[in-house]
């Protein structure tokens, strides 16, 4: 019991030290830079104290659930040989945590706001609403896909950065046909479709394929499988826009 | 504090529902495909429930705490009165100097504490065996956000085209890709994705908005957005730079000894 609460100190102390450049940096700026004085001061303290907690028991939590089910997972995929089993657990991880994903929502709809604006599409509710939603399936479908794309590079062992910089490629290619409108969101799109929780399940499953494959190394193998779920969604929005 | 509790369940139940369809994908994998209880049940559901417990009051406390203020932060900094700017002037990059201080600063600041980040510089430094050093990996991270969105800021001050800076990063990481040593390049990769998440996007998202709607003849719609794809563009330039760094201080500290030893 005595280890557990020291571990969880352990935690309390780290979170700290995460949270000081932001408490640093905003102090900073309020008192030094436009000199206003902190507004609710009692609330931002109670509001510090559960960040704090809420970071140290995330990490927590990873180290106890995330992690250990995703290499479970992994392993026991691997280890059955089955193949399609792998990629379609890979593709329902990729659209399953993106097609719902708050962040991914909000830029869905903004970017239909744009083409109302723009005239790509018609101006109103029910135009941009369809627009909106093809948006986010497009985003969820690449996600899926560069998962699936990314376990079997880990499967066969082929170097990333020939995929990496192929996928550059395309993107700056198709930039150069996309409407100008849709870039800017294409390219954050990248960005927002990897959630908290949807990070250390990926990247524990590519872990734990890459370990449990011979001849596969880890380091090598096993990450990777974020860097494809941010690059798919800017040539798939980019697409999607070229066609809608 | 009835506001708060309110919130904290709000928070909590939108937690959950973001963590639903991955449950529910596990378990049906599980159940169809892996057929066997996974070792130590019990204590991944815990760790579930201290991951769910913990986003959840994290996310209450940002809310809480930092967004409204770095929020209102970023307003004011874009605001043209503070950066003593006359209306009608034309708009001169060298005038905004403070904001791109501020998006340097806090882009370093929150990337810091993303937890996604967190996570994989953890993994690494486990899989590593502890050669890479996850807070080091996480200091190179942040490095790249803040460099990602000053210049991203500048561009959106300048009005300059997004393409050509995306473009410029990318071919520095091909070119660092060449360079680099093997087993960080798809490490450095990955953490191109992983900066931008719960803490980082919401205050990012306000600065750029806040400069769009700013400054004039820049849209909010058109040019509010790119700053995430610069935060997600540079950290791979300076993870790379750093395990070159890494390696040639390595060289250069080996090739002192060799020089030692022959002069001895």
């Amino acid at each position: 019991m005595n280890k557990a609460i020291v571990g969880f100190l352990k935690l309390i102390t780290d979170a700290l030290r995460d949270l000081a450049p932001i408490i640093l940096v905003i102090a900073f700026f309020q008192i030094v830079v436009l000199q206003q004085p902190f507004p609710n001061l009692g609330g931002i303290l109670v509001g510090l104290v559960c960040v704090v907690l809420g970071l140290a028991l995330f990490v927590q939590g990873l180290e106890m659930g995330l992690f250990p089910i995703g290499e479970a997972m992994a392993t026991a995929m691997a280890r059955k040989g089955s193949l399609a089993g792998l990629l379609a657990f890979a593709f329902a991880l990729g659209f399953g945590t993106t097609v719902a994903e708050p962040a991914l929502i909000a830029v869905a709809a903004e970017a239909a706001d744009i083409a109302g604006q723009a005239g790509a599409i018609e101006n109103n509710a029910e135009a941009k609403d369809s627009y909106a939603f093809g948006l986010r399936m497009t985003v969820a479908v690449s996600v899926g896909a560069a998962l699936v794309l990314g376990v079997f590079r880990i499967l066969v062992g082929w170097p990333i950065q020939y995929f990496i910089i192929g996928g550059y490629i395309l993107v700056i290619t198709i930039t150069m046909f996309a409407p100008a409108e849709i870039v800017g969101i294409a390219y954050d799109s990248g960005g927002v479709t990897t959630s908290t929780i949807t990070v250390p399940l990926v990247t524990a499953l590519g872990v734990g394929l890459a370990s449990s494959i011979k001849g596969r190394n880890p380091m090598l193998d096993g990450f990777g499988l974020i860097a494809f779920a941010s690059l798919t969604p800017m040539i798939f929005v980019m697409i999607f826009g070229m066609l809608a | 504090m009835i506001a708060f509790i309110i919130h904290f369940l709000e928070v909590t139940a939108a937690t959950v529902l973001d963590v639903l369809p991955i449950a529910i994908i596990l378990f049906v994998f599980q159940a169809l495909v892996v057929r066997k209880k996974p070792a130590n049940l019990g204590r991944v559901l815990f760790g579930f429930l201290y991951v769910l417990l913990g986003l959840s009051l994290f996310l209450v406390g940002l809310e809480e705490a930092l967004f409204p203020l770095g929020k209102a932060m970023a307003q004011m900094l874009t605001n043209p009165d503070f950066l003593g700017i006359e209306k009608g002037a034309p708009v001169r990059w060298e005038d905004y100097l403070w904001v791109y201080a501020f998006a340097a600063s806090i882009g370093f600041a929150t990337t810091v504490a993303e937890p996604s980040l967190i996570a994989v510089a953890l993994k690494a430094q486990e899989v590593s065996g502890g050669t890479l050093r996850a807070f080091e990996l996480r200091i190179a991270v942040a490095v790249g956000v803040a460099i990602g969105v000053s210049v991203g800021s500048y561009r959106i001050v300048s009005g300059t085209p997004l393409p050509y800076y995306i473009m410029a990063g990318y071919a520095l990481v091909i070119i660092q890709t060449f360079l680099a040593s093997k087993p960080i390049i798809p490490l450095a990769y990955d953490s191109g994705g992983v900066t931008t998440s719960t803490v980082t996007v919401p205050v990012v998202a306000a600065l750029g908005l806040g400069l769009a709607t700013a400054i004039p003849g820049r849209s909010p719609l058109l040019d509010g957005f790119g700053l995430i794809a610069f935060a997600s563009v540079f950290p791979i330039v300076t993870v790379l730079g750093y395990d070159m760094l890494i390696s040639w201080l390595r060289g250069q500290s080996k090739t002192t000894t060799d020089t030692k030893e022959e002069s001895a």
